[in-house]
């Protein structure tokens, strides 16, 4: 799991490329509060093979759930 | 395409197109918007510098930030976040500022002086391209600023009520606020009219995330193109606009507040892409933020207003060639400008060295 809370765009972004990179899990959960690092996220995994879906955790913070394509 | 491709591509149209209008109606040429030069009035007109050229209360300023801020409220956005490098973004947001008065002009307006056929301005996108490639550097090294945290909700009120203190000394106007009588300061469209065009923007480039170096950082970083289309999308509706309105001029002859020093065009471009990636968006980015509630952005943007009135007041700031009578006058940065930039780019260095941090690894 990566916890990006607190971060601003693109370092949530950099974040999860770099363990896609290193370690290209099949899921990867990713917690942010910041609304961009949701929609960049979700962006950055459709163009690289993930599919991505995000819930809200209350307190404006975000959930995401990448999980890599067949 | 996706909606979020149209929206960025639509505000990129909304930008150049109030960016020709607002030239229209009275803005400098080829600075229908400009943060930077905006950014520099404002600091000017509050007596913080005294170029007496350029000194005037930019109500497209408070309406970028107050229509972000409308914008994040209405769509539940709007988060008070404060935390993340205070001091250290205040003297980027100087770097920054620094870097675009030397070349005459932010990320935003080098798009409009390209747009308006400025062909020295792209001196100022190729170091603006390498700035952004010199930070992407670091942030795949490691880079960090570090994180913000939730603060009081007032304290992301404080640059839009900054911004509202602004627009009232404008109306106002009390004999301490400067109004240039000359020069670019003193062509501005009629107040309302600046105000709607930046709440307009501002707005928009809330519900977008539009950034000029996001663009260009997203496509080194991610091979992303979707912000780089809204940088495209402006280009080209200030170009289209110019050829209808017969306002296109390419040509390397004297340009509207530009000039022909191209190596510090170039560097001090670089400056604004390097700061703009540490700080994590371009000048305009940061008065959005700020309108969002980032109280980092808000230092950041009092770090450029002050980087503005230094730039000044040490003469550092690049000056416009000149046509008068058929007498061409060179402009060009000072040598104070280039020892200005110069110490930007070494702070530049020691910033993104001295925050690199080891990877955090997924958990």
């Amino acid at each position: 799991m990566i916890d990006a809370r607190g971060y601003s765009c693109p370092m949530p972004v950099v974040m999860v490329q770099k363990e896609v990179k290193k370690n290209a899990p099949d899921t990867l959960e990713v917690l942010v509060d910041d609304p961009c690092a949701v929609e960049n996220i979700t962006r950055f995994a459709s163009n690289n093979g993930y599919e991505a879906s995000s819930r809200p955790t209350g307190d404006d913070e975000f959930a995401l759930t990448l999980v890599r394509k067949a | 395409m996706g909606k979020s491709k149209y929206l960025v591509i639509g505000t990129g149209v909304v930008v150049g197109l109030a960016a020709l209008a607002l030239t229209a109606a009275g803005n400098p040429a080829n600075m229908g918007f400009c943060i930077a030069c905006f950014l520099r009035d404002i600091a000017g007109g509050l007596g913080l510098h005294s170029a007496d050229k350029v000194q005037y209360l930019r109500p497209e300023i408070v309406g970028l930030v107050l229509g972000a801020m409308f914008a994040a409220l209405a769509g539940r956005e709007f988060r008070a976040r404060a935390g993340s490098a205070p001091a250290l973004r205040f003297v980027l947001g100087m770097i920054v500022m620094v870097g675009a008065l030397a070349f005459l002009g932010c990320p935003l307006r080098m798009v409009i002086r390209l747009g308006g056929g400025d062909v020295t301005a792209i001196a100022g996108l190729i170091g603006f391209a390498a700035g952004i490639g010199a930070g992407v550097l670091f942030l795949q090294k490691g880079f960090s600023l570090g994180r913000a945290y939730k603060v009081k909700q007032a304290d992301g009120f404080v640059l839009p009520g900054f911004m509202v203190a602004v627009l009232a000394l404008l109306i106002a106007a009390p004999s301490f606020i400067k109004f240039s009588q000359a020069g670019p300061g003193a062509s501005h469209a009629f107040w309302l009219v600046s105000l709607i065009g930046g709440l307009i923007v501002g707005a928009l480039a809330q519900k977008s995330r539009l950034c000029m170096a996001g663009g260009l950082r997203d496509v080194f970083l991610f091979r992303d193109f979707h912000l780089v289309s809204g940088f495209i999308a402006i280009f080209a509706t200030v170009l289209i606009g110019n050829l209808v309105l017969g306002n296109f001029n390419a040509a390397l002859e004297v340009q509207p507040v530009a000039h022909h020093d191209y190596l510090w065009s170039f560097l001090g471009m670089g400056l604004v892409g390097w700061g703009s990636v540490l700080l994590g968006g371009c000048p305009l980015r940061q008065l959005i933020l700020a309108g969002e509630g980032s109280g980092d952005s808000a230092v950041t943007v009092l770090g450029m207003i002050v980087g503005a009135a230094i730039a000044h007041n040490f003469g550092m700031a690049g000056s416009a060639d000149a046509m008068t009578d058929g007498v061409f006058t060179a402009g060009g940065v000072a040598m104070s400008g280039r020892i200005g930039i110069c110490i930007g780019l070494a702070l530049l260095l020691i910033i993104s060295l001295a925050n690199l941090h080891k990877e955090e690894n997924a958990k």
